[in-house]
């Protein structure tokens, strides 16, 4: 048996795509802990001012590569380099069932 | 009376970090009668529950100490008319919400309510994949038809959905279908769950105990399915003590990440600890929550490392699984403070594990239903 190859990280959420945190999944200023946390279904996950970021821009209207401009000009950062951290997470988060592709 | 919101003046409160998580028992009023619940021998009755401004005052504190995600459970929490009220005082106060629900009084007027009020997710028990195995196991007819029904009701709304599925030996050999009924069902993820042989389940442990095979077949099916499903279920995986070599770690470690509200008020370290003879429980109705949580004597008498026997202490996992699980070590080892007897060090080991072979291997007897 052969098992596909999965699919490659551009191919999943290519720079057209629009991601979107899924419903019942978001993130909150967490008081206690002084963090960013993302909550989700029987999961607190701890964001890094990296990650909050992101998802900060996140918000289900703008495309991938739009979300990358506003973050590579905001923090005057390299633009392939914000590419690749980016869609690292948000393709996890996918993996995760946290977020998806709305069009 | 009410819940207490303060302290005496002057009294000092130990600082632990915050827990994450509470489960709020609502009520232990439920039409299901599971072999396996994991609710106490004793229950209190429908007139010890706290009361509706009771529950919301818990919350409110709950949200200010630093909890994340509150669990309504039971019991069968939509047996609380006041669920909805309860949820929005949840919603308000900024935690995310979960419904620990077996369907059984949930109507689709009621989950579009929910929906509305904002309900952030909801865990739906299956007990079988077809109705005559799930309502035998359930003990309620027509349960798994209503429970279908309620699925679709979540769908139509979109509310994140789990699919419970406690796993024993009467239904191990349907995991793969347990799952595809999940996916079915349009769950994003599921919990198959080995049955925790505590409460009602001691009862019950020799018609629920699995063998060996069916407990190999499962984690080889799970682990199939974890990869085939990447991105469409997400499936977590509760394997048996009985079989296991270490401990889990049992509520992430006890008095470390969540708390337990009892339908009466009563605060617990797990759901379980009340089979804990010598603990003494503090109530919401005496003490303010965070001050329970810091300074209750049942949360400090097995919270972090020093409480360990040698055994424990000594060990370089005793930071993995906290020493995990003290309702087992309580029930195998007769003593709440020994190593867990799931542990292949604990010299209960090999007693629990053959005692687990020979009731796998004999005729199940009829399940011993709860009554309320």
């Amino acid at each position: 048996m052969t098992t596909p190859l999965p699919a490659a990280p551009e191919d999943r959420l290519p720079d057209a795509a629009v991601p979107k945190l899924s419903r019942g999944v978001r993130t909150r200023w967490d008081e206690a802990r002084e963090t960013h946390m993302l909550l989700a279904p029987e999961r607190a996950l701890r964001l890094d001012a990296i990650a909050a970021a992101i998802l900060a821009e996140t918000d289900g209207e703008r495309s991938f590569a739009a979300i990358v401009d506003v973050l590579a000009e905001k923090y005057a950062a390299p633009r392939e380099q914000i590419a690749v951290d980016a869609r690292k997470l948000l393709v996890d988060l996918m993996d995760k069932r946290m977020m998806e592709v709305v069009r | 009376m009410n819940v207490q919101t303060a302290l005496p003046e002057g009294t000092r409160v130990r600082r632990v970090p915050a827990p994450m998580a509470m489960l709020a028992e609502l009520t232990y009023r439920c039409p299901l009668k599971c072999p396996y619940c994991s609710n106490p021998l004793e229950m209190s009755k429908r007139s010890e529950e706290l009361s509706t401004e009771q529950w919301a005052e818990v919350l409110r504190q709950a949200a200010r100490m630093g909890v994340l995600h509150v669990h309504f459970s039971g019991g069968e929490p939509a047996a609380r008319r006041d669920l909805e009220e309860l949820l929005s005082v949840a919603v308000e106060a900024g935690l995310y919400t979960n419904l620990i629900t077996s369907g059984v009084g949930l109507t689709e007027a009621r989950v579009k309510d929910l929906s509305a009020r904002g309900l952030d997710h909801i865990q739906l028990s299956v007990q079988g994949t077809d109705a005559s195995t799930a309502d035998l196991i359930g003990g309620y007819r027509g349960g798994f038809e209503h429970k279908m029904k309620v699925a679709a009701w979540i769908a139509a709304e979109g509310i994140p959905l789990t699919v419970n599925a406690v796993m024993h030996r009467r239904n191990l050999d349907r995991t793969a279908e347990t799952i595809d009924l999940a996916v079915r069902l349009g769950a994003r993820r599921i919990e198959v769950a080995h049955t925790q042989i505590h409460g009602w389940a001691y009862v019950n442990r020799a018609s629920l105990m699995p063998t060996r095979e069916q407990v190999d077949a499962c984690s080889a099916i799970v682990d199939e399915a974890r990869e085939r499903l990447k991105g469409t279920l997400v499936i977590d995986y509760v394997p048996p003590d009985h079989h296991a070599k270490y401990p889990k770690a049992c509520m992430g470690g006890w008095g470390r990440v969540g708390l337990n509200v009892t339908p009466s008020g009563k605060v617990l370290p797990c759901h379980a600890a009340e089979s804990i003879p010598h603990l003494v429980f503090d109530n919401v109705k005496d003490k303010p929550l965070a001050a329970i949580w810091a300074d209750g004597a049942a949360f400090n008498a097995y919270r972090g490392t020093d409480w360990m026997p040698e055994l424990c202490r000594t060990c370089d996992r005793k930071e993995v699984d906290w020493g995990g699980c003290r309702c087992q070590a309580m029930a195998y080892a007769g003593d709440a403070s020994a190593t867990d007897p799931a542990c292949i060090k604990s010299p209960h080991h090999v007693r629990m594990q053959e005692l687990a072979l020979t009731e796998a291997a004999d005729v199940p007897p009829d399940y011993v239903y709860r009554t309320m």
